[in-house]
């Protein structure tokens, strides 16, 4: 079996493009033979765009024919999970409330990928309103794992993994408020970043939980990775919680190893319910680190137990504010039968939402009412103050810290859906981040016993990127894992 | 700690019709949740100051300078219901 062009990662895309080896419309038509071949049974996409691909892909090499220069992203195909919204492009958030709401406006991160020249195939499968692990949140049905299609991708940017770790597309975007970009990506075996809060711009970004949302990337390598960030990040004045940093060239530094870094091994991520396939590679892979020169050490995220606790009133409150828009007035779905406003907006979420957004909202909305207020939020942000310090203790003595992205492998569809507190677990390492705001990155580090991939999670302080993308090529590149899902065999 | 919750009544407040099913269902679990949450309070002293954004912005201005908003044609494209260039909706009026 040979591989095809949407195999290929899009650092080596770009070359072959660069160099005139291939064109924009052989990738993007290799890109849609596999969605063809593989997408009725993983199901990543909801919403699929071939036509305005190939349109693209052929302004693109008409426009490479003049000789002007192009951006590295110009010509790979990318999908966007369907959160981002999209003008003129059907976006639902995985929701029955926007089954046929088409933006009027594009989100900053597409906007400026599309300003590059990235060619789009569609939007991708996630659940509802960003809101799970294991896209079974899904209004529309689960996605399935590429690597096993009796499990899940995991959440909720399920169909953006599995939709690269099958080569349906070479990258694609995600959002993370709570893990949800690098636990999917641990899940599917491929690469996932989040950045810093605010590094890129969450207009368009339809919100789950302000403080915490964060536009990511899902790659099959790092270098894609820091690609796809240089082309994304910076300033918009369209979101005042954008950072007005200037964006450092990702890419460059890449190569410069682990030497001389001190990395901290998070001791409360190596307990309990933590899968002895999942510490095995991950402790592997932190010996591998060591011998490339890490200065390895025992840290500590003392008030990591009450993480948990503190993201399911944070972001369930956010939620229950931010959900508030959709009551059938000014988009989306609206029911039938209201005698007046109010019935006619109960009635319409009612039916539009499904049980784990109501579960949120009505979470929320009891954790901010009158009474509940400073019990619930206000001591939840008191941690948020908590977790904060924690890691500026650590980062005196670390570098980078180094944990498990999730504590288990793809589980069975179906597994965990009657348990909201057995789902929510799985996230108990990525939530931190979140709340503390710093970058994290989710990198494949190797299969357990049943051949399902693991990933290593890197955290680093706020605007580390460059040293985390860089700690974590040197990790990729030292282990050479091939990860190519027993699914795609014989495409 | 148990947890009581009037699900009726924050149903209310979120404007959510649950089905009896619905409610049935919540009132098991999110006193089960909230009871796991609650474990904010064992460590949130009142030294503690909180934290709304990981990452403080403070007066985040612009120019003020004039751009061109959605068309009133754009903004009603999603309505469900629409009537000469207004959002459409039952009557909001108690009684009227």
């Amino acid at each position: 079996m040979t591989d095809e062009l949407c195999d290929l990662t899009g650092s080596e895309l770009a070359a072959k493009i660069a160099g005139g080896e291939v064109s924009a419309t052989e990738i993007v038509e290799s890109s849609l033979r596999r969605i063809e071949a593989v997408d009725d049974e993983v199901r990543a996409f909801l919403t699929r765009t071939p036509e305005v691909a190939l349109e693209r892909a052929a302004e693109l090499d008409a426009h490479r024919g003049t000789g002007a220069p192009q951006h590295a992203v110009a010509g790979i195909p990318v999908a966007l999970k369907d959160v981002l919204a999209t003008q003129g492009i059907r976006t639902t958030c995985g929701s029955l409330i926007l089954e046929e709401y088409v933006p009027p406006y594009e989100c900053t991160a597409w906007a400026r990928l599309s300003g590059h020249g990235s060619v789009l195939m569609g939007k991708t499968n996630c659940d509802e309103f960003a809101m799970g692990s294991s896209n079974e949140n899904s209004a529309f049905g689960p996605v399935r794992n590429p690597w096993d299609l009796s499990r899940v991708p995991g959440g909720s940017s399920g169909g953006s993994a599995a939709a690269v770790a099958a080569g349906e597309v070479v990258w694609a975007l995600g959002t993370d408020t709570g893990g949800s970009v690098r636990q999917p990506a641990s899940l599917c075996g491929v690469v996932g970043l989040k950045p810093t809060y605010g590094l890129i711009s969450r207009y368009g970004l339809i919100a789950f939980a302000s403080s915490l949302d964060t536009v990511g990337a899902l790659t099959r390598s790092v270098r894609d990775a820091a690609l796809l960030l240089s082309a994304i990040a910076g300033k918009d004045h369209r979101d005042a919680t954008s950072l007005d940093e200037s964006v450092p060239d990702y890419v460059g530094g890449l190569d410069g190893g682990v030497e001389g870094l001190r990395v901290g091994v998070v001791a409360e991520a190596f307990g309990e319910g933590v899968e002895p396939g999942v510490s095995d590679a991950v402790r592997a892979s932190i010996d591998r680190l060591a011998a490339m020169g890490a200065v390895v050490g025992d840290a500590t995220l003392p008030h990591a137990e009450y993480t948990l606790s503190a993201y399911y009133l944070i972001a369930p409150s956010e939620a229950s504010s931010n959900l508030a828009r959709y009551d059938g007035v000014r988009y989306g779905f609206r029911a039938e039968g209201g005698a007046d406003s109010v019935e006619m907006m109960s009635l319409t979420r009612g039916q539009g939402f499904g049980p784990e957004v109501k579960r949120r909202v009505m979470l929320g909305t009891y954790a901010l009412s009158a009474g509940y207020y400073e019990a619930y939020y206000g001591q939840a942000q008191k941690v948020r103050t908590l977790i904060i310090r924690d890691y500026e203790r650590m980062f005196e003595d670390f570098d980078l810290l180094v944990s498990p992205t999730s504590p288990t492998t793809a589980f069975p569809i179906g597994a965990k859906v009657d348990d909201p507190l057995a789902m929510y677990l799985n996230d108990i390492f990525t939530i931190p981040a979140n709340l503390a705001g710093v970058p994290a990155i989710s990198v494949p580090c190797g299969l357990d016993d049943a051949g399902l991939p693991v990933g290593l999670q890197l955290t680093a302080p706020v605007l580390g990127e460059r040293l985390l993308l860089r700690a974590a090529n040197a990790l990729e590149g030292d282990l050479g894992l091939v990860l190519r899902p027993p699914l795609l065999t014989g495409v | 700690m148990a947890v009581e919750i009037d699900i009726e009544h924050v149903a209310r407040l979120a404007r959510l019709a649950l089905s009896e099913e619905e409610i049935g269902q919540l009132r098991e679990q999110l006193p089960l949740i909230l009871e796991h949450a609650a474990k904010v309070g064992e460590v949130a002293a009142d030294d503690v100051p909180p934290t709304a954004y990981a990452i403080p912005r403070a007066n985040v201005y612009r120019e003020d300078d004039p751009e061109p908003s959605l068309p009133q044609s754009e903004a009603l494209a999603n309505a469900p219901e629409q009537d000469d260039g207004r959002f459409k909706v039952p009557r909001i009026v108690e009684g009227g």
